[in-house]
């Protein structure tokens, strides 16, 4: 008994910190500064647990380990949203025994106003520990540290002003979009709303963890891919054009003079990844949009002379993900565009997430990311599944081994001739 | 007593338009293009020539009340009180006039939040939870990002590099901070050590035995328990393990260590996105500041910095001048484990008769 109590006053005390306290120094701002104003807030309730979380995580430092295991707390009506932590030293640091994250979906674009964010700060100095994570690797907003008590009601608080539970779990994930056609001369698309019609349609999946594993959309509005789609999603989503880019070209020759030709040789025209740029004598710029990609260097190099295409849409790639299991694995293109400009295109991009999301569900292993299944059943099993059509833009070659049946060789050509006289009809019809 | 239940609002990601600056709201889609007038500074013009102006800063990322809450004050009072975290944890204020932006940057690194990560800067690092708050970390994230963010302050602030650079970190070898420039990674370098009296009640037996990349574990009786035994041998100590199983415990105080990998590259610009290459490993896991992690992190950033052409991401740099002269130019050393033996292995190996000398 007497040892509890010992324990229990050290813990209400400021912890020293010897090793903490060497974070506090140097330039960039120090989390460790941050949890000490927290814990040296007296009146506020949770100066103890944040005393305490010093403490725990002075100790780490010393044995260079973590001290956290998982559980099961929860906010009523979801079966997820909610990181459970409970402490396996609670012994020497009880107050912070108990310190769960709610993960909490943010702004589409991660726009706020101040008084939002001093909204959001006033919630969890209420029920929790004042610690927040402006974002997760996913996007959620992160509330660090709540007794299992107080999650239902910083939750419900959350969720009065507008906000909601983001993913966790086998379940489908909070999104991130760039800030693309808010500020951004280069957005392909509008992000924020293909975001929010996603995921907002697709928001049981978040509540309800119910998928073999996680699965995570992302929304670049181009190449430059800001929110690390290609390979941090399992359904990117990435801006692009058909036509041609657009060329100022009296702005060019600007750029010319101003920079000089070797500058613009150097780091324009021999940066280009397809040689689809020259340098006209008249210092005008030659592009071949044929051979353009939609990369996006030139046009990060010259914003003011080179902008994207009026004929604009995305491009979508399913299955990024990190090492476990088989390896890391980028999205690869299963449509090579898809034009995003009325209702309707935005609703079909709703449609396919959806699909793939389903056929996630129904066909991938336990704890199997959509890339790991794609590389079990192959990328055409997928794409049948589908309804998809095989398309060149999908490889970055053709088969390279002769280790392959082709029973439906003719059938296939015969489609692919088909498809070809649709394409070139097209066109027709539409300028009808 | 029992309240009756409310029942959640089910409203998803929130619209961000009601609360972004009244210029961007009001010009969605009308961006003609941007520039950068200093460091930190980015000036965005609509097709209509009206300009928008935004101060980038950094930030912890972990960040108490009172921090967000300075931040918010700055924001209402030398700026016009909206804001956008970026991807990487940096805060962007907007402001609508030319003459705000000084002051702005004046107030910010007068409170010690430096302004900068854009261009051609080094980035605020991507990072994860670590010993704060994960269940299975292997070392800390904020205390390794704070050590690292005080190395490259002034590259933060200045535009000085070939290109922009992305450093990550992560904790553990499921690597949540991602692929990076640069990236600071736990690699583990021991079997985990089976607590047998507890897998049976805690570890769901046949899922522990999926999760293994190399087929190293299977079920076993241990002292009449029912338990998981790991075949040392085949064992590559991935910790994919430990996070369903905790009584096989990966971390040690000791034998967790820190390796760096360079490369990796998310974007399609000019060359296709590119996964990181191993190049240092056996680093201590040194809290509370990691020095020899820093130490090999800014040898392969001077070597950048002095050897990248301009736009060449590191892993463009390397590509132009070759592995043999990376590892020339960073002093670092080259061994067999540097090359690859996991499955597609021989894409990586050189296959032609390029030899750099």
């Amino acid at each position: 008994m007497t040892d509890k109590k010992t324990i229990r006053k050290a813990t209400t005390k400021m912890p020293k910190t010897p090793l903490l306290d060497q974070l506090e120094s140097g330039p960039w701002p120090s989390f460790v500064t941050g949890l000490k104003h927290l814990a040296e807030s007296e009146d506020k309730q949770y100066a103890p647990m944040m005393k305490s979380l010093l403490g725990q995580l002075e100790h780490s430092y010393e044995n260079r380990l973590g001290y956290w295991k998982g559980g099961t707390v929860g906010v009523r009506g979801y079966g997820g949203g909610v990181i459970p932590r409970f402490s396996i030293v609670a012994d020497q640091f009880p107050e912070s025994s108990e310190f769960h994250t709610l993960r909490v979906q943010p702004p589409a674009g991660l726009h706020y106003d101040t008084k939002t964010l001093r909204q959001l700060c006033d919630i969890w100095e209420e029920h929790g520990s004042g610690l927040i994570a402006f974002h997760g690797q996913s996007g959620d907003i992160m509330f660090q540290g709540a007794t299992t008590e107080n999650v239902q009601k910083a939750f419900d608080a959350l969720n009065e002003i507008g906000f909601d539970m983001g993913g966790a779990g086998p379940a489908l994930r909070t999104s991130m979009s760039c800030v693309g056609a808010s500020r951004c001369e280069q957005s392909c698309y509008d992000e924020q709303k293909a975001h929010r019609m996603v995921l907002n349609e697709l928001v049981d999946a978040i509540h309800r963890p119910a998928l073999p594993y996680k699965f995570k959309f992302k929304f670049s509005g181009c190449a430059n891919d800001c929110v690390n789609a290609t390979h941090r999603s399992d359904f990117a989503v990435l801006g692009t054009w058909r036509d041609d880019m657009q060329v100022d070209q009296e702005e060019v020759k600007k750029i010319v003079k101003e920079r000089g030709r070797k500058e613009i040789n150097d780091q324009v025209i021999n940066m280009c990844p397809t040689r689809a740029l020259s340098l006209n004598d008249d210092d005008t710029l030659d592009v071949d949009n044929k051979s353009c990609v939609r990369c996006m260097h030139c046009l990060n190099v010259m914003t003011k002379a080179l902008s994207p295409g009026k004929d604009r849409g995305v491009t979508i790639l399913v299955g990024g993900k990190r090492s476990l299991k088989i390896g890391d694995l980028m999205g690869t293109v299963i449509v090579p565009f898809m034009k995003m400009e009325t209702e309707e295109d935005y609703e079909k991009l709703v449609e396919l997430g959806e699909q793939v999301l389903e056929f996630f569900g129904d066909n991938a292993l336990d704890h199997e990311r959509v890339g790991e299944m794609i590389v079990r059943i192959g990328l055409v099993n997928f794409l049948e599944a589908l309804g998809i059509e095989a398309d060149a833009n999908m490889v970055s070659h053709p088969r390279t081994s002769s280790y392959v049946r082709l029973d439906g060789w003719d059938d296939e050509v015969e489609k692919w001739k088909q498809r070809q006289k649709g394409k070139s009809e097209a066109p027709a019809a539409a300028a009808e | 007593m029992d309240e009756a239940h409310r029942t959640p609002i089910e409203s998803g990601c929130p619209d961000p338009i009601p609360l972004m600056h009244p210029i961007m709201r009001g010009n969605r889609g009308n961006w003609k293009y941007h520039d950068r007038p200093r460091p930190g500074v980015l000036r965005h013009v609509t097709n209509d020539g009206v300009e928008l102006w935004t101060v980038k800063a950094g930030t912890q990322r972990q960040m108490d009340v009172y921090t967000i809450r300075r931040l918010c004050d700055i924001g209402d009072e030398f700026a016009e009180g909206h804001v956008r975290f970026t991807t990487r944890s940096n805060l962007e204020f907007m402001v609508s006039k030319e003459e705000m932006v000084v002051p702005l940057i004046e107030k910010l690194e007068a409170e010690g939040f430096p302004v900068g990560g854009t261009g051609n800067s080094i980035s605020m690092i991507s990072h994860t939870q670590g010993w704060l708050h994960c269940d299975i970390p292997g070392t800390d994230a904020s205390g390794v990002v704070k050590s690292i963010m005080d190395e490259v302050y002034h590259d933060f602030r200045h535009e000085e590099m070939p290109n922009r650079v992305k450093i990550t970190t992560s904790c553990c070898q499921v690597n949540c901070g991602g692929q990076g420039d640069i990236a600071i990674n736990v690699q583990y370098t021991k079997p985990p050590i089976i607590n047998h009296d507890l897998v049976a009640n805690v570890c769901e037996r046949p899922a522990v035995v999926a999760r293994c990349p190399v087929a190293a574990i299977r079920p076993a009786l241990v002292n009449g328990k029912p338990s998981l035994e790991v075949d040392e041998k085949k064992c590559i100590c991935c910790g994919a393990c430990y996070p369903p199983c905790p009584p096989m415990q990966i971390n040690s105080r000791d034998n967790t260590k820190i390796a760096i990998w360079v490369g990796g590259k998310h974007s399609s610009t000019r060359t296709k996105p590119s996964f990181h290459k191993l190049v240092a490993a056996g680093l201590p896991n040194n809290a509370p500041r990691w020095p020899e992690v820093a130490e090999v992190v800014n040898k392969i950033l001077k070597a950048y910095k002095d050897d990248g052409r301009p736009w060449e991401r590191v892993s463009e740099w390397i590509d132009r001048i070759g592995w043999p002269r990376f590892f020339e130019l960073t002093e670092l050393p080259f061994t067999k484990y540097h090359i690859e033996d996991w499955h597609g292995d021989r894409h990586s190996l050189n296959a032609s008769s390029h030899v750099h000398f």
